[in-house]
């Protein structure tokens, strides 16, 4: 090349290259851009194996009939209120006087992303689907007695009823959780074949919905990049024109992009980034806002089905030999509501998560494990999740130490994320560390779904009890508050005395975001709703 | 050269059957239940059993063997389900982002450490002797990862040079039209100077630290290699017969010392390939390392089979590539 040619040649780069930043910087005002770990494997939150990440699709982009409200929490983020449900798709809903049937009207002007009405066609055909599908989203329906095709009916094009076995207290916010989303009926069977009438392949990397933001770009793997559908009715026009979400497998990167000011938006911050952020109590380059997961905890289980666990006394041992403590400080720095030290082991208040009466108590827990019959202790395994590691690990090797302390020798197994929930249903993992949040926040579907002698997969400590599953059945359908109030009450107090789940610490959702980013609103999905963001 | 080629091709017939039973039996030898793992944290029993249907995993080995031919006859080679994807779009999308990655790093590694092995060889004990042992020395104790973070610390963390590890190309630009898949040289095709140039920048830093090393082997082998050959018999005559000294080094030891270098760069190259995952994941590089240990983590079959026949086959046209550029260096190489 002659010198000639390459100095032209690399001016004419350098000012392709100018030309294009000014035109990136009028677009950055307008997009979101967020940084995630792993991204999503599924837009369709009906199919098989659909990622918690993946929840973020099918919110953004599918309306439901209903929503839930907001709130202001005390430290001034902004919540979902589970206690109150709002119209989406629908524009009112009535709920019969004897609570067996829910009525909707859908809203007239409401059109899908290719531009077709919403009809009550459309809405019946999307519950057939999350009931007749199978696995995860059929189970979800089935939580709001939401089970069989022939309760829904569409009674004109913009009427839809939905026929209840009797009045439950989760109809309604179960179907405002994620999974009955509505789609676009008509598109999808187009796209259905004999073998597929759900045309679930193809909804897979498609989009038929009517949610405010529709699908531009997804290369998976990589990133996936929505815009904002502005015929969009179900509610007021969102500010972001534009939401781009980028895998950034590196923890170190994620946070390198933040301090530089590249990314707006960082998810899964390891809790130690999280905890040193917090600490500057915004005055470094960013904040970060940490809402704990509700109705959900990270607990020890103990297999009550085999010796030495059988035993409530070795259990409560164990709960006494809990370093609590050291966990908070040296596994999640922080980041996590402790669970102990309770001063009553009565409570007062029918709220779930809360602490325990447990301490850190050795003496206490030698004469409990003397008096159970092991003076001299015995041998046991504890068991993480690998996945899990960052945080497990040093939970499990602290305990590790102090069982030691009392005798009990435990070693310890790390089982790979693809292995764990196998492990788990085996139910024969002696101690294990594992956690569990239910999307609908009551009490009894925590315990319906942790502790109920079912024996569903999260009870993972195969814990029976008929006394307890009595009240969790009574509460379920309770209608009057003072009842309910004691039937609560009565099941934490059996889980405290009788710790089959020793509980560890109430997770923290931490987001990293700009200091010019408002708007951010904690959702039970844990994901984000772009409909809310603002860049000042 | 038609018929070797054709030969060479034959012979690599039973090695590809072999690699297809052996990842196949392995992938289901693999620890933990695809179906408890896809049916999600609040399966059922019965959800498991029908998810454990609807991925054909309830029939017998054999026949899912059977069902796995068939598929693979069809140019089919199945679903990953982690990634939602065909495993063959998949591999069709990261095998460039990974050769791309590699052969970058490849090049200029083989421009430094070639000339480097060749100048230590012919001054030993002088100073190029020495930068050359500590290049080596370094390139090898440094894990590439390791000097992918410390060069994404100091060029983009602390002085803003290089732009974002964010992937192939920055969020505002949008890839080339596909022809080889290869970013830079669809850019240039495209005749799209701005996308080459985001193309390259992204490029910059993994090829670096690929580069660092990878120059290791490059430039010990070269060195020995060159070593040995200028102490051989036929040097000796060459000097003896007074030819100048850059026709004796370059026209017959390099040539000759060529040989055990260009194995060893098939070998970094294959190896490079599959297991440069820790530079993939701190570019955020969607490379086919980091796609095949995502789906052994979560036993995901079809990507594992297709990556490792994948990989099978490109093991065999660089094997059959390096005895033809043998033959090409060394007319005495024969393979008859």
């Amino acid at each position: 090349m002659q010198r000639r040619v390459f100095l032209f040649a690399s001016s004419a780069i350098v000012a392709a290259g100018l030309i294009a930043g000014t035109a990136a910087a009028q677009t950055r005002q307008e997009t979101l851009l967020v940084v995630v770990e792993a991204g999503m494997n599924n837009l369709d939150i009906h199919g098989v194996g659909t990622s918690g990440r993946s929840y973020v699709a099918a919110w953004n982009m599918y309306d439901r009939l209903v929503t839930f409200g907001r709130k202001t929490l005390a430290d001034g983020t902004l919540s979902y209120d589970y206690s109150k449900i709002e119209p989406e798709l629908a524009e009112s809903y009535a709920v019969a006087p004897d609570g067996t049937s829910v009525t909707f009207k859908l809203r007239r002007n409401a059109k899908f992303h290719d531009g077709a009405p919403v009809t009550a066609k459309d809405v019946k055909w999307s519950y057939d689907r999350a009931v007749s599908v199978g696995g995860f989203p059929t189970f979800q329906m089935a939580a709001g007695s939401l089970t069989k095709p022939e309760q829904f009916v569409a009674v004109d094009d913009h009427t839809f009823r939905v026929d209840l076995p009797k009045r439950d207290k989760l109809s309604l916010p179960d179907m405002a959780v994620v999974v009955p989303a509505i789609y676009n009926s008509e598109l999808a069977k187009k796209h259905a074949t004999e073998k597929d009438p759900w045309a679930m392949e193809w909804m897979k990397t498609n989009d038929a919905g009517s949610g405010a933001y529709k699908l531009e770009k997804w290369t998976p793997g990589q990133e996936i990049t929505f815009t904002r559908f502005d015929d969009w009715k179900s509610g007021p026009l969102p500010k972001m024109k534009r939401v781009i979400i980028r895998d950034v497998p590196s923890a170190g990167n994620r946070r390198a992009l933040m301090e530089r000011g590249d990314a707006d938006i960082s998810l899964d911050m390891p809790q130690k980034d999280a905890s040193e952020i917090f600490a500057e109590k915004g005055s470094g380059k960013y904040v970060v806002v940490g809402v704990p997961v509700e109705n959900s905890l990270k607990y020890i289980g103990l297999i009550t089905t085999a010796k030495p666990f059988d035993n409530v006394k070795v259990r409560q041992a164990v709960a006494y030999a809990v370093p609590f403590e050291q966990i908070s400080k040296s596994a999640i720095y922080g980041r996590g509501n402790m669970m102990y030290g309770a001063k009553s082991s009565t409570p007062t208040e029918p709220v779930w998560p809360q602490p325990f009466p447990y301490n850190v108590d050795l003496d206490k827990a030698k004469k409990l494990l003397a008096e159970a019959g092991y003076p001299d202790g015995f041998e046991t395994t504890i068991s993480f999740d690998l996945g899990e590691a960052t945080a497990d690990e040093p939970t499990a090797v602290l305990l590790q130490e102090s069982l030691g302390k009392i005798g009990i020798k435990a070693s310890i197994e790390k089982i790979p994320s693809a292995n764990f929930r196998n492990a788990l249903l085996q139910k024969n993992r002696p101690i294990h560390i594992a956690s569990f949040g239910g999307w609908l926040n009551f009490p009894d579907y925590y315990f319906f779904w942790g502790y109920h002698g079912q024996n569903a997969v999260f009870n993972t400590m195969a814990y029976q009890n008929k006394s307890m599953d009595a009240l969790i059945d009574a509460s379920r359908f309770e209608t009057d508050p003072a009842k309910y109030k004691d039937q609560v009450l009565g099941f934490i107090k059996m889980s405290m005395e009788e710790v089959p789940r020793i509980p560890l610490y109430q997770q923290i959702l931490d987001v990293g975001m700009q200091k010019n980013i408002k708007g951010y609103t904690y959702w039970f999905h844990r994901q984000l709703d772009f409909r809310q963001f603002e860049k000042l | 050269m038609l018929r070797l080629i054709g030969k060479r091709l034959v012979g690599a017939i039973p090695s590809v059957i072999g690699v297809l039973i052996v990842t196949f039996l392995l992938t289901r030898a693999l620890p933990g239940d695809p179906a408890v793992f896809f049916a999600g944290p609040a399966a059922t029993q019965q959800a498991i059993e029908e998810v454990r249907k609807s991925l054909g995993l309830d029939k017998s080995l054999p026949e899912q063997f059977v069902v796995y031919l068939k598929d693979l006859g069809r140019g089919n080679l199945g679903n990953s389900i982690a990634t939602g994807q065909p495993v063959l779009s998949e591999i069709r999308t990261r095998l460039p982002a990974s050769l791309e990655l590699t052969l970058y790093g490849l090049l200029v590694s083989v421009l430094i450490a070639v000339p480097l092995g060749v100048l230590a060889a012919t001054r030993p004990g002088s100073w190029i002797d020495h930068a050359c042992r500590v290049v080596t020395t370094a390139g090898v104790s440094l894990p590439a990862f390791f000097t992918g973070l410390l060069l994404v610390y100091v060029l983009y963390y602390l002085l803003g040079w290089a732009p974002a590890p964010l992937g192939r190309l920055d969020i505002f630009y949008s890839a080339p039209p596909a022809v080889t898949g290869l970013y830079t040289i669809d850019a240039l095709i495209a005749g799209d100077l701005q996308t080459f140039r985001a193309a390259a920048a992204q490029l910059l830093l993994p090829v670096a630290a690929l580069a660092i090393f990878t120059m290791a082997p490059l430039a010990r082998m070269t060195r020995a290699a060159m070593l040995e050959v200028l102490s051989s018999d036929f040097i000796r005559t060459a000097r003896a017969s007074g030819l100048p000294k850059s026709k004796i080094i370059y026209g017959y030891a390099f040539r000759n010392a060529m040989l055990p270098v260009i194995t060893t760069l098939g070998m970094v190259f294959s190896f490079l390939l599959g297991a440069n995952v820790l530079v993939e994941k701190v570019f955020s590089w969607p490379g086919i390392g980091t796609f095949a240990i995502e789906a052994l983590i979560a036993s995901d079959y079809a990507p594992i089979q297709g990556f490792v026949l994948t990989m099978a086959l490109l093991y065999v046209a660089l094997n059959l590539a390096i005895d033809i550029l043998y033959i090409v260096i060394d007319p005495r190489v024969g393979f008859e």
